[in-house]
């Protein structure tokens, strides 16, 4: 039987001039990323604009089924934690009192020094996680809070109280963060009790498998040890100093002897981010120039 | 009015895929919805509108998800086109066929993505990237797509009042 033509109102454009004409404006989007702001701005709102109130939606849909979901498998783990939790709660109640006054002797220290806690100061502004990246290479997602509510390229991005990654892109509404397990991450770190340096560095595989890599650690005297705490380092361009980023979990000398390498655990739980604290302030405001 | 559900569809498996995707996804995979009806469309509709829904679905992830804007509209403007060709030889009762494109375009999608974005910047274990990203998703993907092409076709019939020619 003969195909039926369908009639079309209009012009139809043939496929090769439409493929050219597309083919020039993505490779022209793509110049525009480097050269100006004006066009990705205008993009960033338009979609930010029609595409968050569903998105906020559906994500809420989709952290209830997880809810759900984990509640069955934890009840039983519950019952039993609860036993042990109560046995904590008396020999913290014990730890604290001790604490407590030790930090009103630590505030008087600082005082005295005129130091001031950095960590804590930091201002922050929380945000609801509204997707994830759509393909299964990188760990990037979007937060329902942007330009509006004073969020910027280039602020830290915490979970709990630990690193969670960096604000990459800003629509009025909406902030792509880009997290430290993403392959394209690197964030210069250093660990708690040696101070020595290294990096850590966002790896695909290791992601798979809930750790991170890090590399380049100087650690002559052999002290840094499984277990031991990474954060930020008070050299890094991007990051505030002093975010915790994980432990240690694994570390060998590399083949040149001089350096040691490894994988650490995160503090933050990657897989489950819900909500997440955006610091407002920033390392270095001309950093993003 | 075709290009007006096209937009929809889009619009609707975009936000099905950046969020509820994310917790019926297996071992951290997730399938890729944007693949599968960028390929769908192309062979259903021909090279115009696979091209049309590749390019904005590209364009969708580069604006949220993307370093690059054009990067991805770029990729799937081209995956698009491919399978417009294949509208020649598309006959709408046999699943293989749909199935078969649907896959090669996947596999093309993921190929790109690793050599730009991963080969480039010396991450060689390709058999890794093969057993944990590239074979899943792909698996994933077919399976979705089987759910995804049948709703699609018939709607898409009705459209382009198609059903009289084929009874």
């Amino acid at each position: 039987m003969a195909r039926v033509k369908v009639k079309r109102r209009g012009v139809k454009i043939p496929p090769g001039y439409l493929l050219l004409i597309l083919t020039v404006v993505s490779v022209l989007l793509m110049i525009m990323t480097f050269t100006t702001d004006i066009v990705p701005t205008i993009f960033n709102g338009i979609a930010g604009y029609t595409f968050m109130p569903f998105k906020k939606g559906l994500s809420g849909i989709s952290v209830y089924a997880n809810q759900r979901a984990d509640d069955f498998k934890q009840i039983r783990d519950v019952i039993s934690e609860n036993k042990a939790l109560k046995e904590q709660i008396d020999e913290l109640t014990e730890q604290n009192d001790m604490l407590v006054e030790n930090r009103f002797e630590l505030i008087e220290l600082r005082g005295l020094l005129d130091l001031d806690s950095e960590y804590e100061e930091y201002e922050k502004i929380g945000a609801r996680v509204t997707g994830k990246d759509p393909g299964n290479w990188y760990s990037v997602f979007i937060i329902d809070k942007g330009e509006e509510d004073g969020i910027k390229e280039g602020m830290n991005v915490l979970a709990g109280s630990g690193l969670v990654g960096l604000v990459t892109k800003t629509g009025p509404n909406w902030a792509q963060v880009r997290s430290i397990i993403d392959d394209q991450s690197n964030v210069s770190a250093r660990m708690l009790n040696t101070s020595d340096n290294l990096i850590v560095y966002g790896n695909l595989e290791a992601m798979k498998e809930g750790t991170i890599e890090f590399g380049q650690l100087s650690d002559s005297d052999d002290e840094v040890a499984v277990g031991d705490k990474i954060v930020t380092s008070n050299i890094s361009d991007r990051y505030l100093p002093g975010i915790a980023i994980g432990y240690i979990n694994t570390i060998e000398k590399d083949p040149n002897n001089l350096t040691k390498s490894g994988t650490l655990t995160p503090v933050v739980d990657f897989e489950h981010i819900d909500v997440v604290l955006v610091i407002t302030q920033m390392k270095e405001e001309n950093s993003l120039e | 009015m075709k290009k007006l559900v096209e937009l929809l569809v889009i619009i609707i498996c975009f936000l099905l895929q950046s969020t509820i995707f994310h917790s019926i996804s297996f071992a951290g995979i997730v399938p890729n919805l944007m693949v599968v009806i960028t390929s769908i469309f192309g062979f259903m509709e021909g090279r115009n509108d696979g091209m049309f829904v590749g390019f904005i679905s590209g364009l969708l992830i580069d604006i949220f998800y993307g370093s690059v804007l054009g990067w991805n509209a770029l990729i799937f403007l081209l995956l698009g086109y491919v399978n417009g060709i294949a509208n020649r030889v598309f006959y709408p009762d046999d699943i293989k066929f749909p199935l078969l494109f649907i896959s090669l375009t996947d596999v093309a999608y993921l190929f790109i993505t690793y050599v730009t974005g991963f080969l480039f910047r010396a991450r060689f274990n390709v058999s890794y990237y093969l057993g944990h990203i590239i074979l899943p998703e792909l698996v994933y993907t077919i399976i979705v797509s089987v759910l995804v092409y049948l709703p699609l076709l018939r709607i898409f019939m009705l459209i382009d009042g198609r059903f009289e020619e084929t009874e």
